[in-house]
């Protein structure tokens, strides 16, 4: 008896640890697979090619995958959500933490959590029926189909992450300060602007880092609003035409090539590049917020 | 420039107008799909299959699908998700291993989609085996929505006071006992909200489940976890972009989006409804 | 250290020897060494911080939850040494009942909230159950308040009630030791009289240590006094000799409010 109940309890504390740890396998093997099966194409292509290649031709003969025209579409998509987000995001936040009365903000958060649960694909059939034929006629273009687009896609849809990781950032700071300031005869907007929002900063790069991420990774509503032309954007040009993300061409062109083939092994490369992306991406806002929880904390 | 004053009215009216903005876009989204939606769905809308090569007709098989997806990676996902947020809420100490773990959970959240849908087409689709499949759809979902669930579920655990447990230890109770006894049932609505809304996720996931196993049209419900399947958000995308005559369709389209929304949003409400009913109850 | 030597035929519950707690490389208790005497009971007083709580979480190893909590030398619960490697802790805390500073109950009925620990420790019947409510809702002076509301939950109780309850709650896993860490020190005088009464009569079946930072409770209710400096046990004795002729000079400062 007594024996029994710490062996088992050890056996139970054992699974759970080991359940836990398929969190850890499963990264493991995503990196694995995703990995082995990219690099397969550089068997015939070297990586540098691919990585600095400026023609996405798949299917001509013979094929060349050159990942520039992809990279720089998911880049300019992003930038541009990024430009459109932050702003609207980071005010949002200080508008819901710092100036509204708690019962409209308490009204206002479910309602930015609704922009969360929207499926992307619902996003980008909204985008396809009502933008892109409102930014044409608005912007006299060929086609609505352009980064454009998707910026303001992909900005509507890293609003709430910003928004709810800068607001957390905000209250976290303690009153204190803003106390300590408003004391001292500043108003609140100068409260808010020199003392509050400097001591959120590091919680709000974080916000705006993973905002990014998600953008980045987006798939469905670039697809169906980008035009997925994959060349080389032009600068500022490219903005009012389309483009071709990773993430829309891995799910584009996954449907219709044989597997085992060089066309298989570079849309996995794609998908390992964009996984080391956001990789990177999680890791610095993980290290940003460490930084202002320290900082909080002493 | 201008006073102090004068400088605090300008931001805060920017402010507001950006607040305004984000709300102005939430409003517009729901209403453009609602508006056009409604008149799609009758019962047989949400009855029947789709009939004369996708032009007319329902949407059932995607209901259907769309269910069973949500069954099947539920099923994974929530066992593993909530033992997890067990071990590293009431068994870890801060160490090496569990901040491995907690970075590994942290980059599964931020890994886009579309990565899941590479992996589980080459980890379930083919090499384990599962073909273009429910199994292999659900799989992945479950992979999707995992750190949503462990996130979720160790929220909830942690508003459980420490006192509890204390006392239950106390009185000679193993800490499995407690687990089960006192924390679980405390944080259980927290778990149920967590659960609810990544039911909300699975529903809407349409890049893994293109990669894993979703198709175009099915004559027949699937019978088998082995059988591919129809799913809402594919369906979507499918009469919206490469649908027979997309621009004839639209209010087909138009409803399938309005179902789609409804179950998420529907989700999400009772998610946060719950979780508003027992904030109120909690007394510590 | 200072302390009386027993008269003798006096019982020993548990015994100390040479007792050394670290938190990290923080040493909290130094060198302790005490027997405390079977159906009494034992105050700790002593300024807060001193290690008093820290000292009280040995007797059912409640120190064992805090990682960086180290523990060397003896504690001998009855004839049994709780810090040998074979003991299992779950046991050791059925015989040695803690109750908290704050109150505790758990988000269930009164009734519940008492049948916790003999459910789980495997008792089904249902009529053994009620008699087991009843009895230490008795022995815990709470039965006559509650007795027509056993279903409602415990939360719904005045802190007192709830304090009393938790006694009830331990009393229900049937042990022999009974600690408590300021049970008090949250609650109004009325309620505080009550338990000081509840324990007076439970030291009949139980042995109990009690912290308290109240010198007249230390006073009014236990039968020895250990007294705490900077986690080191400064004077051990009776009660009486402890507040009438302590024989440590802090001892005597901290007593008549000196410092602490
Ligand atoms: N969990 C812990 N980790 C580290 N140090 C602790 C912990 N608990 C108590 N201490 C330290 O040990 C000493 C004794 O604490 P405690 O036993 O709570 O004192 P008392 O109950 O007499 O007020 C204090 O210096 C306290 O800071
Ligand atoms: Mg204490």
């Amino acid at each position: 008896m007594l024996k029994s109940t710490r062996s088992k309890e050890f056996a139970i504390e054992s699974l759970l640890l080991a359940v836990s740890a398929v969190t850890v396998v499963i990264l493991i093997l995503i990196s694995l697979f995703l990995f082995g099966e990219g690099a397969a194409l550089f068997k015939d292509i070297p990586f540098l090619d691919f990585l600095t290649g400026k023609n996405w031709y798949p299917t001509s003969e013979p094929p060349i995958f050159g990942l520039l025209p992809l990279l720089l579409g998911t880049l300019l998509v992003t930038a541009g959500a990024i430009i459109i987000a932050v702003p609207l995001g980071i005010a949002s936040a200080v508008f819901i933490s710092e100036i509204a009365p708690p019962k409209v903000a308490e009204i206002l958060k479910p309602i930015i959590e609704i922009l969360a649960g929207v499926p992307s694909v619902v996003y980008g059939f909204f985008g396809l029926v009502v933008l892109i034929p409102r930014l044409q006629q608005l912007l006299d273009l060929p086609t609505g189909q352009t980064a454009l687009a998707g910026s303001i896609m992909l900005g509507i849809m890293a609003l709430p992450t910003i928004i709810s990781i800068s607001e957390d950032a905000i209250s976290a700071v303690p009153d204190f300060l803003k106390e300590g300031s408003l004391a001292l005869g500043a108003t609140r907007w100068q409260t808010i602007y020199r003392v509050t929002v400097p001591a959120a900063l590091s919680g709000i790069s974080a916000a705006v880092m993973l905002g990014m991420g998600r953008a980045i990774g987006e798939t469905m509503t670039v697809m169906m609003v980008t035009g997925n032309a994959a060349v080389i954007p032009g600068f500022p040009g490219g903005i009012f035409a389309p483009v071709k993300t990773m993430t829309a061409t891995i799910a584009l062109e996954m449907g219709e090539v044989p597997q085992g083939s060089e066309h298989y092994h570079a849309l996995f490369a794609i998908g390992a590049v964009l996984f080391i992306i956001t990789l990177l991406i999680n890791l610095i806002a993980e290290a940003v917020k460490r930084k202002y929880r320290f900082k909080v904390g002493s | 420039m201008f006073s102090p004053k004068t400088s605090e009215r300008i931001a805060f009216a920017f402010l507001t107008l950006a607040i305004a903005i984000v709300v102005a876009f939430v409003f517009t989204i729901i209403f453009y799909i609602t508006s056009n939606g409604i008149g799609a769905i009758s019962t047989d809308f949400l009855t029947q299959g789709p009939k004369n090569r996708m032009t007319e007709g329902g949407i059932f098989p995607a209901i259907v699908g769309t269910v069973f997806l949500i069954i099947g990676s539920m099923a994974v996902a929530l066992p593993l998700g909530i033992l997890a947020a067990i071990y590293l809420n009431e068994y870890a100490e801060e160490g090496r291993i569990v901040w491995i773990i907690q970075m590994a959970i942290n980059n599964l959240a931020g890994t886009p989609s579309v990565v899941f849908g590479l992996f589980g087409l080459a980890m379930f689709v083919k090499y384990m085996g599962f073909g273009a499949s429910i199994l292999a759809a659900s799989l992945t979902l479950a992979l999707v929505v995992l750190p949503v669930i462990i996130r979720a579920s160790e929220e909830a655990m942690a508003t459980v006071p420490p006192g509890l447990r204390e006392a239950s230890l106390a009185l000679g109770v193993t800490r499995w006992q407690t687990v089960r006894k006192i924390v679980l049932p405390i944080a259980l609505p927290g778990m149920v909200t967590g659960a609810i809304l990544s039911v909300g996720r699975v529903a809407g996931e349409t890049a893994p489940i293109l990669l894993t196993g979703a198709a175009y049209f099915l004559p027949r419900l699937p019978t088998a976890i082995s059988d591919q399947f129809m799913a809402l958000p594919y369906h979507l995308f499918v009469l919206a972009t490469s649908g027979t005559n997309i621009a004839a369709t639209r209010p087909i389209q138009y409803g399938t989006a309005l179902v789609l929304l409804l179950i998420v949003l529907g989700v999400n409400f009772v998610a946060v409804m719950i979780r508003r009913h027992y904030k109120k109850k909690m007394r510590w | 250290m200072v302390t009386d030597t027993f008269a003798e035929g006096i019982e020993t519950e548990i015994t100390v020897m040479e007792l050394n707690l670290w938190y990290g490389a923080k040493q909290a208790l130094k060198d302790i060494s005490v027997d405390i005497p079977k159906n009494s009971i034992t105050a700790f007083i002593g300024p807060s911080g001193c290690g008093k709580s820290t000292f009280l979480r040995c007797f059912n190893r409640m120190n064992d939850l805090i990682k960086s909590c180290r523990v060397e030398g003896d504690v001998l619960v009855g004839e049994d040494n709780i810090y040998e490697s074979n003991v299992d802790v779950v046991e050791l805390r059925k015989r040695v009942g803690m109750v908290f500073q704050k109150p505790n109950p758990f988000p269930m009925s009164i009734y519940e909230n008492i049948a916790y620990g003999p459910r789980i420790h495997g008792e089904k019947n249902k009529e053994k159950l009620n008699s087991i409510v009843e009895e230490t809702l008795k022995a815990a002076a709470l039965w006559d308040e509650v007795s027509d509301q056993l279903d409602s939950p415990a939360l719904d109780l005045s802190g007192g009630q709830q304090q009393r309850l938790c006694i009830a709650r331990t009393l229900a896993v049937k042990p022999e030791i009974i600690l408590l860490d300021e049970p008090c020190s949250a609650l109004d005088p009325i309620s505080t009289s009550k338990i000081e009464d509840l324990l007076m009569e439970l030291k009949k079946d139980y042995t109990i240590v009690i912290v308290t930072h109240n010198m007249q409770q230390a006073a009014r209710v236990s039968d020895y006094t250990a007294y705490f400096l900077l986690g080191e046990l400064t004077e051990f004795g009776e009660t009486r000799q402890i507040f009438e002729m302590p024989r440590e000079k802090s001892t005597e400062d901290y007593i008549t409010g000196r410092f602490g």
